[in-house]
């Protein structure tokens, strides 16, 4: 657990270094994600170390959400002046980004591949 | 006003002093912070796993209540929550592993989720400003609704570059998680997407991490999904998010 704790933090300070360095507008742990698919692409056998951590960390990840949503706290003035627009943009563009995101996404993979029978017109480039 | 019972004034007293000592260590905030959730995560469990039950709602009802009836500023809490709030960090990082183990279907998939990423992104950004705007949210309001579906380090850092009040949206995402979250499975069904990749990849993509600790309760595959999402959305969010929330805002 330790090892895999470590790395997990090795990789975020190298995201956050690297951010810093670059000036880049992107969050630290982010770029320590992607650069952390990276070494496991190249070295696969870094999974076996890192699975159980990861797993128990990403099973508790509503916890860790916890603390920021408390600052609630801090807002209940403009939340409750400004309760209707806040509540109808908040309701209204979820659920408008998740029918747009999963409509899209099936839209797209239903037009990439085509029916098994039908000719495909697109060229089959991966098989599965 | 207890002259009669000096033993009882005395315990007072001492409770006085526990809570002195408890109020200034980040002992009790973080102690609280744990056993609270843990009991909203066993009423979710009672509840079968409800999406409605989600444990972060809870949770964050609970110990507002905690503090507004024990008058603790939220600042005196964090000191203790924030180790907990550490955890973000790593914990994105950690997403790289269940991304790994789909790379395979990640690399099939990548011009939907490509397509999915920014429709639903930029989708939900113009809906968030939109309505705000046309029902008389104030100019702060609207900047920090902007970047609501983006996990909240990134989400804070794009509202203050936009003009918006960063601890305000961290609330706003973490509502926009919850509703997320609670609403998927009705939304989801409701348009018939049933492939689990679909389903991952909207929710993570939606509702950011609250919406992948949902996925993940379902299954790995879309747990992996939902987190690939939040990480992409992330990404595109904090390179084109300032300029398209920056643009909307110069029109209103």
């Amino acid at each position: 657990m330790i090892p895999a704790l470590a790395t997990l933090l090795v990789f975020q300070l190298l995201g956050e270094v690297l951010v810093r360095a670059l000036a880049a507008p992107v969050p630290g742990p982010v770029v320590g994600m992607a650069l952390l698919l990276l070494a496991l692409m190249v070295r696969p056998a870094l999974l076996t170390g890192l699975k159980p951590t990861a797993q128990t960390l990403l099973q508790h990840l509503s916890l860790l959400f916890v603390p920021a949503g408390v600052g609630v706290m801090l807002h209940l003035q403009r939340l409750g002046d400004e309760a209707l627009a806040i509540g109808v943009a908040l309701v209204l563009s979820t659920l408008v980004g998740l029918a747009s995101a999963a409509l899209t996404m099936a839209w797209l993979m239903k037009r990439n591949a085509p029916p098994p029978r039908a000719p495909a017109d697109s060229h089959p480039e991966q098989a599965p | 006003m207890n002259e009669g019972l000096p033993l009882a004034s005395a315990a007072a007293g001492r409770l006085a002093d526990v809570w002195v000592y408890l109020s200034a260590t980040p002992l009790l905030g973080l102690a609280v912070t744990l056993l609270v959730y843990q009991g909203a995560f066993l009423l979710y469990r009672r509840s079968g796993f409800h999406p409605l039950a989600n444990p972060v709602a809870t949770s964050v009802i609970v110990l507002g209540a905690l503090l507004w009836a024990t008058s603790t500023p939220y600042a005196t809490y964090f000191e203790g929550a924030q180790f907990v709030h550490f955890l973000l960090g790593p914990a994105t990082v950690a997403l790289a592993v269940p991304l790994f183990e789909q790379l395979a279907r990640v690399k099939r998939l990548w011009l939907p989720m490509a397509g999915a990423l920014v429709v639903g992104t930029l989708s939900a950004t113009v809906t968030a400003v939109g309505v705000g705007w046309a029902l008389g949210a104030s100019r702060a309001t609207i900047a920090s609704l902007a970047p609501k579906s983006v996990t909240a380090p990134v989400a804070m850092g794009i509202s203050e570059k936009i003009g918006g009040l960063p601890t305000l949206t961290a609330v706003l995402v973490v509502c926009t998680g919850v509703l997320g979250a609670s609403s998927a499975r009705y939304v989801l069904d409701a348009l018939r997407i049933r492939d689990p990749s679909v389903r991952g990849f909207a929710l993570g993509a939606a509702a950011h991490g609250i919406g992948t600790a949902r996925a993940f309760l379902v299954s790995e595959e879309m747990g992996a999904f939902a987190g690939l999402a939040m990480g992409l959305t992330a990404l595109f969010s904090a390179a084109a998010l300032p300029l398209v929330a920056g643009w909307l805002l110069r029109w209103i």
